[in-house]
């Protein structure tokens, strides 16, 4: 299997990062060589195998649902890139 | 000053306790040879001033029942600090100053340390040369032109060349143990769940793992003691009682069982490996310790396994890095345009391809055959070590496959870089703790260290082992202080 530089546009497209042409073609020289070394996985039959999906073997713990207000929300917008006191800040959206 | 800098932490503690030493002419101590080190380029953020001043403050009124009475340290810019600039390594956090501390650093302020500043390593935690943070190339201790191993590569030079008397990394792959072998310290890695992982910036959420990093194993014990705590702030911290690492340490493994993992004999292995390996086996006999031969063998199917879970958590981790909330924002067209900027613009060429195979491997068509088949193999490589530890109590391998390599090497090669990291991945995929010792070094003087693995809460145990063993070792790290200015 080989990925080709359609199948790096739509990847790009999924992973919300632009890809030009020259990144594009040096991206799927890389991937295929590192798929090529994933491939060995299909050598192992794993028809029966449960997949593990926790290697901790613990059951998590509950918490209470309950409401906190923590009163953070100064806190919360302090990184935001674009300064508004209320808001995280956008490009427009709806016309 | 420097007889402070070259001290382990213990005989610190010891001297500060004993009021021998303060943690103001300790801090200081430290403080200027950091400064001396820039080209080391361990820092991407310094606090020296703050450092010196909460030392100031110690020494007021000290409480010397602390674990880590007014030591100064500095630690892997992948903690979030509060107040203190955290950028994991990235462009895309920047100017990210966190509101909040994370659950480790905090239990080390709890116990008296003082933050130094924040160490350089790959970004996101992605690499296994320190080449990939945005911040450039950390500089091994031990020859110019060396990477110093990765992901905490700016954590293991800074031990290393006596920049902090300790610091704490985190290893999804062998990001702790890789550098602490290529600079002749020692990292652990706990058991997952050990250590919260609340606030540290996440890479690959089953993996990620908090630990020490020190000149010695008695050091590494006592860090860990501080660090490992249950946190109901991490869904996955776990609930188990923590022993007292540091107090209970021995070098007493008398009948302990060791297995030596015939698949761990990886073709083109150096001989010099291979020697390094035989002579550790030989260092646990002298120990009173078995050596029993074991077989693990789905070894060879957990960098495969790795690099596709791995990327698959990644890619969703990072999917939060958008440029709304925080973090850097390229500017675009249209709210599409603007995310699709501000990811290929702030995110580095390793970490971009990183998502690109999680997205992948996770798409429509493809997840059965890549994402689902990796989470069954990871099954086969846990089920290889649980089948073992019927039998044994650790299992000893090198760390490495093979010594540091120039800065620049295996840049353009990601698989290359990649299978640095084949002794110390399959730790992660089955969750257990490992701890990386220095054991002797290669032709060009570099050291080479041999790693322990544990059973799952069994830190003690490799503690003790590795312990004993370093006492037999006896090795001698060869720093020139080449870099001081």
């Amino acid at each position: 299997m080989s990925i080709d530089l359609k199948t790096i546009k739509h990847i790009s497209k999924l992973s919300r990062i632009s890809v030009d042409e020259q990144k594009a073609e040096k991206l799927a020289g890389d991937l295929n060589s590192i798929f090529k070394f994933i491939e060995k996985l299909n050598e192992l039959n794993t028809d029966k195998v449960e997949p593990l999906t926790s290697v901790a073997e613990t059951t998590l713990k509950f918490r209470s649902d309950e409401v906190k207000n923590q009163n953070i929300r100064e806190q919360i917008i302090k990184n935001s890139p674009e300064d508004n006191e209320d808001f995280f800040v956008v490009p427009k959206v709806v016309e | 000053m420097s007889d402070i800098t070259s001290q382990s932490l213990t005989s610190i503690v010891k001297n500060i306790k004993e009021k021998k030493l303060s943690s103001e002419d300790v801090t200081k101590a430290f403080v200027e040879r950091s400064e001396k080190s820039k080209e080391l380029n361990s820092y991407i953020s310094e606090d020296f001033s703050n450092a010196i001043d909460k030392a100031k403050k110690f020494d007021e009124k000290p409480n010397l029942d602390l674990k880590l009475p007014g030591i100064p340290m500095a630690v892997k810019d992948l903690f979030c600090t509060k107040d203190i600039r955290t950028t994991a390594g990235s462009k895309i956090l920047e100017n990210f100053v966190p509101t909040y501390e994370s659950t480790v650093t905090q239990n080390i302020w709890n116990e008296g340390a003082i933050l130094l500043g924040k160490l350089n390593c790959d970004e996101f935690a992605m690499g296994s040369s320190n080449e990939t943070s945005f911040y450039g190339n950390v500089q091994n201790p031990i020859d110019k032109g060396l990477v110093p191993g990765g992901s905490s590569g700016g954590s293991a030079a800074a031990v290393s060349g006596q920049l902090t008397p300790i610091t704490i990394g985190t290893d999804t792959g062998g990001s702790i143990r890789q550098p602490a072998s290529f600079t002749g310290t020692v990292g652990l890695k706990p058991t997952y769940g050990s250590c919260s992982r609340y606030g540290i910036v996440a890479f690959a959420s089953s993996l990620d793992q908090a630990g020490p990093m020190a000149q010695n194993v008695e050091d590494c014990a006592l860090l860990q003691e501080v660090i490992s705590s249950y946190d109901n702030k991490d869904s996955t911290s776990i609930d188990f009682k923590r022993d007292q690492y540091s107090k209970d340490l021995t070098k007493n493994i008398k009948g302990k069982k060791i297995g030596i993992p015939k698949e761990y004999r990886v073709e083109g292995m150096p001989k010099e490996i291979e020697e390094l390996w035989q002579k550790g086996i030989a260092y646990a006999k002298d120990c009173g310790a078995e050596i029993v031969d074991i077989s693990l063998p789905h070894t060879s199917y957990a960098l495969p396994t790795y690099y596709i879970v791995a990327p698959a958590e990644a890619s969703s981790n990072l999917a939060r890095y958008d440029g709304v909330k925080y973090g850097f924002r390229a500017k675009g067209e249209n709210l599409i345009d603007m995310y699709e900027k501000t990811r290929s613009e702030g995110f580095g060429a390793e970490v971009q391809r990183r998502i690109m195979i999680g997205t992948y491997v996770l798409s429509s068509g493809y997840y059965d055959a890549y994402y689902l088949k990796a989470q069954k193999v990871r099954k086969l490589i846990k089920n290889d070590f649980d089948e073992v530890y019927k039998k044994i109590d650790a299992i000893l391998t090198p760390s490495t496959p093979s010594s540091a390599f120039k800065i620049g090497e295996k840049k353009d090669d990601p698989v290359s870089m990649y299978l640095n990291d084949i002794f110390t991945v399959p730790v992660n995929l089955a969750g257990l703790p490992a701890i990386s010792i220095p054991a002797g070094h290669d032709a060009s003087g570099y050291p080479l260290g041999l790693q322990i693995i544990g059973k799952a809460f069994k830190e003690q145990e490799i503690l003790n082992l590795a312990y004993a063993m370093e006492d037999k070792i006896n090795f001698k790290n060869k720093i020139s202080d080449w870099w001081i200015k």
